[in-house]
């Protein structure tokens, strides 16, 4: 009996959604099964957020070929709040600032939405404060977070620990984490890879897209590959990041010009 | 150009034979009083209507209402349904209701006020503190500047004024609440407003513009004289029928340690005009203007104010916001006037327009004036659609594309409401948005406040 993977990604297309856009992603592979913790290297520009916003369904990407199939079904026929529902969460690369909505009341509005379509009963403040309420303690966080307008005036480093509170809330099955370490000092750091760390189970699995291997000493990837040009050029393990942190991408590219 | 001029005299003819009918039937009045209202008609049969040739009425154009036969509103025993739907019961101090620009006595709560509180209307006013009204009505809002004032001068007899003594604080909301039925005839009403505080007096007073169905013309002035630390907390809700037209001025004085807050909001009417000016006439008196503008289908409102800064060390704080739909038109000139003494003004105004169609128009205008060399003035203006990369952020969430664009609509505008203190107001404008939008089923919008406030407690 073979298991169906999590995400099973052929030979994937996408440009930017405009006249004349730039194609970005030119035929990904990619298959993540549950219990496994993926990470995607690459250069600016390589295109690997590129493929974690195309996943979460962000529009301003066009497929233009290949199939994602996710948990069984077509997950480029759903929309992002339907990939969100069905467990697929993205952190943010730059979270947004949403001036006059609180984090509190945004996240119970999501976690609201998920539970609804999973046929739950909606939870209640009091509920719902005693879900984030270990949350914060795993994420270091002060309770008057909670308050405050969704990431209006937060530092860098609090805008991303504020997106790993948010996934720890949601719980998500597909975790794609999209260079949550840039801007992160080695506490935070530490702080934001073991709020992901504690959601590492056998039913869900993690994508951490990452320019420097640093953010993988803390988060230890199951496998690691490299992006280049809008392609996974090759895969391996954690070796490979480690590779990529003492040699730089220069060989990766004189390997591509080999291969090519 | 001849058939024009012939026109502009058909418009005031209108309201010239109105007023000999009122000048008629009005009874006595004193004399200071009959020859305010004078002025005011004189100076309207002088200059008439303004066109959009002036540049203060360049993006309003009056003629629809300059063309209107409007007859003097009468009361008409009508309007309790609507006073059932805006009265503030328990939780106003006191509530003038007026109909049709008249006041009615048994619809009116005077409540218990503190001992010297007035709140009440003209004829009595005149009766108990007429000496103070001679030397207070018409003093603030000066007929030659605003050809509507004029207008309204000219037809002064059942106005609010309300009085609070040195050093008296009225804690609940004085409402004063002027509907508009619907009558065969487009009619037209034109209501006065009288607040006096008293130095280191404090209040509440809220102005609600209400009206069912129709076409009329509400033309509104108030006049605000807040002495010395006088503090004066002031909304103005309008919500006429969607066919009226509203022209209002609100004109007020800041004396020394004076603090005046104005909230604003904009909803009904088919066009509006409001003026608000403020002349911070005593050092360290402190103005904020805050309005919403929250308007779709064909409405057009055009909000003027003016911060006149003719003392020193005064600051001011002035955020307007638009919410347009449809093919809503909004118009916002701030204009900031610093004397050459005003020195060490600090004055901020922003300005924002959130536009929900590709129809909707804004035009936004600062207007800095400054003479003075030692001062702080800062104005921001941006318009635009619903950010798409805030939508997104929602959407990943799971928040629906509706309900995503609903919740960035309405945090738009709660950035005006929360910091609304009259409970009924702020309740007023929340449930109205939300019922604009509809309320999607899994985002309950209206419980923003309460949430926020359990979470506090965490």
């Amino acid at each position: 009996m073979t298991i169906e993977p999590l995400l099973e990604i052929k030979d994937l297309y996408a440009r930017v959604a405009a006249p004349g856009g730039r194609e970005i992603l030119k035929g990904v592979n990619l298959t993540i099964n549950a219990g496994e913790v993926h990470a995607i290297m690459g250069k600016n520009g390589s295109g690997k957020s590129t493929l974690a916003q195309v996943l979460a369904g962000r529009e301003a990407y066009e497929v233009t070929g290949g199939s994602v199939r996710y948990k069984g079904q077509d997950l480029l026929e759903l929309s992002a709040e339907e990939r969100a529902r069905e467990g697929i969460f993205l952190a943010f690369q730059y979270p947004v600032e949403i001036p006059g909505v609180s984090t509190s009341y945004f996240l119970k509005a999501a976690v609201n939405a998920v539970r609804k379509h999973r046929g739950q009963d909606e939870l209640q403040t009091k509920d719902f404060i005693n879900l984030v309420k270990d949350k914060m303690k795993l994420l270091h966080m002060d309770p008057s977070f909670m308050n405050r307008a969704i990431n209006e005036g937060f530092s860098g480093g609090e805008k991303k620990r504020n997106e790993i509170f948010q996934m720890a809330v949601m719980n998500p099955t597909l975790a794609l984490m999209d260079e949550t370490d840039s801007g992160l000092d080695v506490d935070a750091l530490k702080t934001v890879a073991e709020g992901a760390e504690s959601l590492r189970r056998d039913d869900n699995a993690i994508l951490v897209v990452t320019h420097y291997e640093r953010l993988l000493q803390y988060i230890v990837p199951d496998i690691v590959h490299i992006m280049l040009d809008g392609k996974i050029l090759m895969t391996g393990d954690k070796a490979l990041a480690a590779k990529v942190d003492t040699q730089g991408y220069d060989w990766v590219d004189r390997q591509a010009r080999q291969v090519g | 150009m001849k058939g024009q001029v012939m026109t502009q005299l058909a418009d005031k003819n209108t309201h010239l034979s109105n007023f000999s009918q009122f000048d008629q039937s009005a009874g006595h009045a004193p004399a200071w009083l009959d020859s305010l209202r004078r002025s005011g008609i004189d100076r309207f049969e002088q200059v008439g209507f303004p066109s959009t040739r002036e540049e203060r009425w360049r993006y309003t154009n009056v003629a629809p209402i300059a063309r209107m036969p409007f007859k003097l509103a009468r009361y008409d025993g009508q309007g309790t349904d609507l006073l059932d739907r805006y009265s503030f019961g328990d939780e106003a101090a006191s509530e003038l209701v007026f109909v049709n620009g008249h006041f009615v006595q048994q619809l009116s709560k005077l409540g218990r006020l503190s001992r010297g509180v007035f709140a009440g209307h003209l004829p009595d006013a005149l009766d108990s503190r007429g000496q103070q009204l001679e030397g207070s009505l018409g003093r603030l809002a000066d007929v030659e500047a605003n050809p509507f004032v004029a207008l309204n001068t000219g037809f002064i007899r059942d106005g609010a004024v309300i009085h609070i003594p040195r050093n008296v604080e009225v804690d609940q909301p004085i409402h004063l609440l002027f509907i508009s039925t619907t009558s065969r005839e487009p009619a037209v009403s034109h209501p006065r407003v009288l607040i006096m505080l008293e130095e280191g007096a404090s209040g509440t007073v809220v102005e609600s513009y209400v009206g069912g169905r129709g076409l009329y013309f509400t033309n509104a002035v108030t006049e605000i004289s807040l002495e010395d630390r006088a503090q004066l907390d002031h909304c103005k809700l309008q919500q006429e029928s969607g066919e009226a037209f509203h022209v209002s001025t609100t004109q007020i004085r800041l004396g020394a340690d004076a603090r005046f807050v104005s909230h604003a909001a904009t909803l009904g009417a088919k066009l509006s005009r409001n003026d608000l000016n403020a002349v911070l006439a005593g050092q360290h008196a402190d103005a904020t203007l805050n309005g919403l503008v929250f308007i779709g289908g064909e409405q057009h409102c055009d909000n003027h104010t003016m911060l006149d800064h003719a003392e020193p060390n005064c600051p001011s704080h002035e955020l307007y916001k638009h919410v347009l739909d449809g093919k809503a038109s909004g118009v916002f000139k701030g204009k900031i006037l610093v004397r050459s003494g005003a020195q060490k003004t600090d004055s901020k105004q922003t300005s924002k327009a959130l536009l929900l169609s590709d129809d909707a128009v804004m035009n936004s205008m600062p207007a800095l004036e400054i003479y003075a060399d030692d001062v702080k003035c800062t104005h921001g203006s941006s318009s635009g659609p619903v950010d798409e990369e805030q939508v997104f952020y929602l959407r990943q969430r799971g928040v629906g594309l509706e309900a995503a664009r609903h919740l960035m609509t309405y945090a738009f505008a709660a950035d005006i409401t929360r910091r609304i203190k009259v409970e009924r107001v702020r309740r007023r404008l929340e449930e109205y948005m939300a019922l604009q939008h509809g309320l999607p089923l899994d985002l309950r919008i209206n419980d923003l406040a309460s949430h926020d406030e359990a979470v506090k407690q965490l």
